[in-house]
């Protein structure tokens, strides 16, 4: 064990100096963005929020299930499938048929390659179950169908709510899905969230409905409250003229007449035709304009609007005008997000935690050093030595694998001090009873690191299970400490069997003769 | 080499273990543990007063004042810095934290500097503490399939008994000090139980390499020889990790004195298992070299 070729020696050496380089990197700016690796700060550590949103998927289901209603309706009007009494109750559809025609829209909807429950030839199996009692049918989403509708909304949503973050300019905005209905947004360097909350808590529907009189509107009519105020409320055709799809962009400006701030919109070509012909239509009329089910205003159109672009007034700010045009910008959310985690951590705290961090790091360092020393002398300087090798090599892995480092993340790396000895001790120990039997230093050190192997093995695969598990299921800052605290068994590893033997066998060899070396 | 009687006290250390493991449970089930906002749900926080001169009662005082539910006050760390918790009320309205902020700056002026805000609503609450309590399992069952594999059964069931006794032990001083359960205590859990296990695991391999070595040594005599011969190394690595963890205890911020506080407590407990649950055990077990030679064939 104690013998090391060259070609050894020399590929410890490489590897240990690639992974310092990449150390060293952490402190020092290069052009070459190859190499611009650093570990990443946590949260915790730099500053800033992280919040956790979750969509709200009900509307989305309710309104494809209804949309599902309608297409029912149709195939039931072209195939003449005579079905009655179709309703849609709790997210499932209902409908009956004739005994005569019960077989034919079973094969409609169960067949592979139904186009009225699709998905069958992709996933096997359907977008909706079905159930038959007799000659009623039952329809409800599959799982199937539920996932890929919870997916593709997802999609939707993260693009926008990216969108939304990037118009406000954080710093390095982080956004990812988590699971199939939430999405994670870090925010780096944000220390007060309100107004990113303002901007993903809405699902920013915009819609241009006349306000009308009398609630004998052939469309119907809702009855909606004002932004503004709760106690002001309208009646509203349910005709929508037109909806915030159409708009290609918005932004807040001055109305130099009325010395308000409104927010201008320009309409693409389709918008822009359909505005036109309402607003000629209905000179006169008040029109509302309705976000997420609640009236901005309803001014009263005084000539028709043909350039494609206009206006919304509203009491606004300058900030508040500036939010809406970027809501509109962005476009709406498929459905709603729900906030359901929140944490921000100011900077002040997060370099007050790194400072502590660094000052325990330290502290802890230098005493398990002393301790060392005390304990084995000269093999305990070895044991320091592999020891701050071990370090840089922790952060060379961290800083290749562009690790984010948190607080726990810290305390792991500090554990793997503490422990990191222990595979050395073994070893040392070993060797120590190795030489009360056997004279020949050299054999007795090498029988010491044969026989301690197996134990060291044993104790580093079991704390190494407890890390990966708990990687697997830690959230965040956790995360971080098992990843610190995992690579460090491996560095560990690496230094007790390559660094520290190599500096035995050279004292060991130097000093064969001696009476007592350890 | 050293030469202490621990086989003298194996009764005297059993018995004090099994009282240990039974106020813990006590404690555990009718006293329960003190949740922090990460698996109660909740909103805490830290602020630091600006003002000297504002102690604990004028904090109190003043969050008291607004109508919050559940609302708790405590020093955390430094002179100057508290955590406040209380139920949220509307995690969904983006403004709730703001409208509390403004509020105490209507009545009281800028006397806070807030420095960290969480938010955890019910069910991210849940799901944390059921995903703690799967990694804790998780990571038991693993080490049991890990020492089972490695070893024999009743090397096994020693290993985990002094697991279960470790984190049983550690809890239950949380539990009857009120101390927070949080995340980073599930991580310090879990790092407790691997190195509870590291621990057992030296021991035991010497255990096993001695009965391969002497048939004539009765187990009860063979523990205590294999607990001798890795003392020193039981000490060294114990006082090393002592002495990174107190470092972090004391100088790492009040963000990480639960965790360490724990790992410290996790670590006494694992040493102290290791001689005296694990070995004990075997005896109990009537451990022989046969024991092992029949798992070798």
């Amino acid at each position: 064990m104690l013998y090391f070729s060259k070609l050894r020696i020399i590929s410890i050496l490489l590897f240990t100096i690639t992974l310092s380089f990449f150390t060293v990197l952490n402190f020092i700016k290069l052009e070459n963005s190859f190499l611009q690796k650093k570990i990443n700060l946590g949260l915790d550590l730099q500053g800033g929020s992280y919040l956790l949103l979750e969509i709200d998927n009900e509307p989305v289901i309710k309104q494809k299930l209804q949309s599902k209603l309608l297409d029912i309706r149709k195939l039931s009007k072209t195939e003449n499938l005579q079905i009655k009494n179709l309703k849609l109750d709790n997210n499932v559809i209902y409908f009956e048929t004739t005994s005569l025609l019960r077989d034919k829209v079973e094969k409609l909807f169960e067949k592979d390659d139904s186009d009225i429950n699709p998905y069958y030839q992709n996933f096997k199996s359907h977008e909706l179950n079905l159930s038959i009692e007799e000659n009623l049918f039952i329809l409800s989403f599959s799982d199937y169908g539920l996932v890929l509708l919870k997916n593709s909304t997802l999609d939707q949503a993260i693009e926008i709510v990216r969108r939304r973050v990037d118009e406000l300019g954080t710093n390095e905005p982080n956004i990812v899905k988590r699971g199939n209905d939430r999405i994670l947004v870090e925010l780096p360097g944000l220390d007060d969230p309100a107004r990113i909350k303002n901007l993903l808590g809405k699902t920013a529907n915009l819609t241009f409905q006349f306000v009308s009189k009398s609630s004998e509107e052939s469309f119907g009519t809702q009855t909606l409250k004002y932004d503004e105020d709760d106690e002001l409320e309208e009646i509203v055709s349910k005709r929508v003229i037109l909806s915030g799809e159409n708009l290609l962009d918005a932004k807040p400006s001055m109305n130099n007449e009325t010395n308000e701030t409104v927010v201008v919109f320009n309409l693409d070509r389709v918008g822009a035709k359909k505005f036109a012909k309402a607003t000629s239509k209905g000179v006169g009329r008040q029109l509302a304009i309705v976000l997420d089910n609640k009236i901005i205003s309803a001014p009263t159109i005084s000539e028709a609007i043909v350039a494609g672009s206009g206006q919304i007034s509203g009491d606004f700010t300058f900030q508040s005008a500036t939010d809406l045009a970027l809501l509109l910008r962005s476009g709406a959310l498929p459905a709603p997000l729900n906030i359901i985690e929140e944490r921000t951590v100011g900077p002040d705290l997060g370099k007050d935690s790194i400072k502590a961090g660094i000052i325990s790091l330290i502290i802890g360092f230098i005493l398990v050093i002393l301790f060392m020393i005390y304990k084995y002398r000269i093999f305990g300087l070895i044991a320091n030595i592999a020891l701050i090798i071990n370090l840089i090599l922790l952060v060379g892995i961290l800083t290749i694998l562009e690790a984010t480092l948190t607080l726990p993340g810290i305390a792991g790396i500090i554990l793997t001090v503490g422990m990191a000895v222990d595979a050395n001790v073994l070893i040392f120990e070993r060797i120590k009873e190795e030489t009360l039997r056997e004279k020949n230093k050299i054999i007795a050190f090498d029988s010491g690191y044969t026989k301690s192997r197996t134990t060291i093995l044993d104790a580093n695969i079991t704390t190494l299970i407890a890390t990966i598990i708990l990687f697997f299921m830690g959230s965040g800052p956790i995360k971080g400490f098992s990843i610190t605290l995992g690579i460090g068994i491996l560095t560990t590893l690496f230094t007790v069997y390559f660094i520290a033997r190599l500096l035995t066998s050279v004292i060991v060899l130097r000093n064969k003769e001696k009476e007592k070396i350890i | 080499m050293t030469d202490f009687k621990f086989n003298k006290f194996y009764k005297t250390g059993n018995i004090l273990s099994i009282i240990l493991v039974f106020i813990s449970v006590i404690f555990l089930s009718f006293k329960g543990l003190n949740y922090g906002v990460d698996f109660k749900g909740g909103t805490l926080i830290e602020l630091r007063v600006i003002d000297k001169n504002y102690n604990i009662t004028n904090v109190r005082d003043v969050f008291n004042s607004l109508n919050l539910k559940g609302v708790s006050v405590k020093k955390f760390g430094n002179e100057t810095d508290y955590i406040i918790k209380f139920q949220t009320e509307d995690l969904n309205n983006p403004n709730f934290i703001n409208n509390i902020k403004s509020n105490i700056e209507k009545k009281n002026g800028n006397i806070f500097e807030y420095r960290r805000v969480e938010n955890v609503g019910p069910k991210v609450s849940k799901e944390l503490l059921k995903s703690g309590i799967i990694a804790i399992s998780l990571s038991l069952l693993a080490m049991l399939i890990y020492i089972w594999i490695r070893f024999e059964w009743q090397f096994s069931l020693g290993a985990i008994l002094a697991l279960f006794h470790d984190v049983i032990l550690t809890l239950g001083i949380f539990s009857i000090f009120s101390l927070e359960i949080n995340l980073s205590i599930v991580a310090a859990v879990l790092t407790i139980v691997g190195y509870s296990m590291n621990d057992t695991v030296v021991i035991y391999d010497r255990v096993r390499d001695n009965l391969k070595k002497y048939s004539d040594i009765k187990i009860y005599e063979l523990s205590n020889i294999s607990i001798n011969e890795t003392l020193s190394r039981t000490i060294i690595t114990s006082v090393t990790t002592l002495l990174a963890l107190f470092s972090i205890f004391f100088f790492g911020g009040a963000i990480l004195k639960g965790f360490s506080l724990a790992m410290i407590l996790g670590v006494i407990f694992g040493t102290y298992s290791s001689i005296y649950i694990a070995c004990p055990l075997l005896v109990n077990l009537k451990v022989t070299q046969k024991t092992i030679l029949k798992e070798d064939k």
